[in-house]
């Protein structure tokens, strides 16, 4: 590991202490800032006085043991379930002063079953109340600009499961986030969709630049996507290790057995195996 | 090959069965041909009663009656059911009453209702209309709180209101299971309207049309109305079925 990459290991032990190492230097403030962070379910503690912070303009994987808390931090993080204790920040800002796109994994119950596709991509700016006239050109542009090509008068229930996917990934990025969240979004398509939808993610990261944040239950994913990889803990859910994946972009099925992340992957799994026989 | 080609008229096989069974025992004059007349007698009977004839116009009155009470019935039924199936709490609270009084037979009704609006109309059309409410009421209230929680968390991340996720989310949610209820509510209506029109001093009307060719023993036209009643249902079952399948195009999908 680089001494760069060993800047990003939480050690358990300094979860305690408002751990904020600078992201790359001074010139990129951190994007998200979470300070003792704390949740329970019933009498199981997933969070306790849980402190990260996330560079922005990256993608983060979020990877770690079954039940470890992976969805329920985004969820947390995205206002989908309401905190114990702590504070999320948003360059300071709360959830409510920006604006964010949340991906789930059902995209067959997350989408409107009764709105095209078209309209369900531009339901966002409704609830932001842009005129109709401006939603549909926010919308064309996005789509235009992604250069997606799918037929868009299709109500979700004729298309195949990735363009589903692919119609709720839009919804998220219409309203231009500063943010993403994606949970588990290609763990419902079969290898060969989540293939094509590894690619298109790829490319809305790198043409868009908005911070993202993927849960992933699937490590060679989850590293072949990020920029860095988030591991967690079994709970009560602490940072095992947050190391960097230098491989460059557009990363291909090259990246795969490049030496690098081939090490960056390994490494990922040995502290994975090490969490998981932790418990 | 020829099967094959045979398998749209499949659905023919059973009504041509019921015919050739029934032709045969009233040709072989298995049952006394006063209890049951050919179909060829009954069916000329059905053609004269609705081809200008008095069945005609009382297939026109239960229409009328059973439209009526299923209109009333979701006017009151629908709105209702929508805020039983918003709130968990008010639910809870009305379950039982709700759950009793659509476990009782509306007919039993009848004479509580006969006291309230006498002998006309309105007497029929309140009782079929209270029975048809409550199916419908529960399946409404039964279709808002099954919404899935995925598409309402979605709603609510994309910044929705409350009362915007009632309305463009749990409403739409709940239509296929709203029209579950409509289909069960006509359906009962029907039979109630039926019932009160043969019992409850009725002049018109496809009960009392049976209930008045059985009395005369005028086995034909007796038998006319029945099927007269047996179409009336499967026909409004069906338009119920088309409208929803026009407007909840995503029903079952």
């Amino acid at each position: 590991m680089t001494a760069a990459q060993h800047a990003y290991r939480y050690e358990p032990a300094s979860a305690a202490m408002p751990s904020t190492p600078l992201v790359d230097g001074a010139s990129r403030r951190p994007h998200v800032t979470i300070r003792g962070l704390s949740k329970r379910f019933g009498k199981a503690v997933i969070y306790d006085r849980f402190d990260l912070d996330l560079p922005r303009g990256e993608l983060i994987s979020v990877f770690g043991p079954n039940g470890c808390g992976k969805s329920t931090l985004i969820n947390m993080i995205a206002g989908l379930i309401p905190v114990d204790a702590g504070e999320i920040l948003f360059d300071g800002m709360r959830l409510s002063e920006i604006k964010f796109g949340y991906v789930f994994q059902n995209y067959r119950e997350a989408l409107f079953p009764w709105m095209r596709a078209f309209d369900n991509i531009a339901y966002p700016l409704k609830m932001m109340k842009v005129p109709p006239a401006e939603r549909k050109a926010r919308t064309e542009k996005l789509v235009a600009h992604l250069g997606i090509k799918l037929d868009l008068n299709l109500y979700p229930y004729q298309m195949s499961g990735g363009q589903q996917q692919l119609v709720s990934i839009m919804r998220a990025l219409v309203v231009e986030p500063e943010i993403l969240f994606l949970d588990e979004p290609f763990s419902a398509l079969d290898y060969e969709m989540t293939l094509f939808m590894r690619e298109q993610l790829q490319k809305l990261f790198m043409e868009s630049g908005t911070t993202m944040v993927l849960v992933s239950h699937d490590l060679e994913e989850a590293v072949y996507l990020a920029d860095r990889v988030l591991l967690l803990s079994r709970h009560p859910a602490c940072v095992a290790d947050f190391p960097a994946v230098a491989a460059v972009r557009p990363r291909t099925v090259a990246t795969l057995s490049d030496a690098e992340f081939v090490r960056t992957k390994a490494h990922c799994l040995e502290v994975f195996q090490r969490e998981v026989r932790r418990a | 090959m020829i099967a094959k080609r045979l398998e749209p008229f499949l659905p023919v096989v059973g009504v041509i069965g019921l015919l050739a069974i029934w032709s045969l025992a009233t040709w072989l004059k298995w049952v006394d041909p006063v209890l049951l007349p050919s179909p060829l007698s009954a069916f000329k009977a059905l053609w004269n009663g609705m081809d200008g004839g008095p069945l005609g116009f009382d297939f026109v009155k239960t229409i009328y009656r059973t439209a009526a009470s299923t209109l009333i019935a979701a006017v009151i039924g629908i709105p209702l059911g929508i805020v039983l199936g918003s709130s968990e709490k008010v639910y809870r609270s009305l379950e039982f009453v709700i759950d009793f009084f659509r476990s009782t037979p509306a007919s039993a009704m009848f004479p509580l209702f006969l006291v309230l609006f006498g002998v006309g109309d309105e007497t029929k059309i309140s009782v079929a209309a209270f029975g048809a409410i409550l199916v419908i009421l529960f399946n409404v209230a039964y279709g808002v709180m099954n919404a899935r929680k995925t598409r309402l968390l979605a709603a609510k991340v994309m910044g929705a209101s409350r009362l915007r996720v009632l309305f463009d989310v749990m409403l739409l949610e709940s239509l296929p299971q709203t029209f579950v209820g409509l289909r069960n509510g006509v359906s009962l209506a029907l039979v109630i309207i039926v019932v009160a029109e043969m019992f409850i001093g009725s002049q018109d009307g496809l009960g009392h049309s049976v209930f008045e060719a059985q009395q005369l023993f005028d086995m034909p036209r007796m038998y006319a109305a029945i099927f007269a009643a047996g179409a009336l249902g499967y026909g409004l079952n069906l338009l119920f079925l088309l409208i929803e399948r026009r407007f909840v195009h995503w029903s079952g999908k």
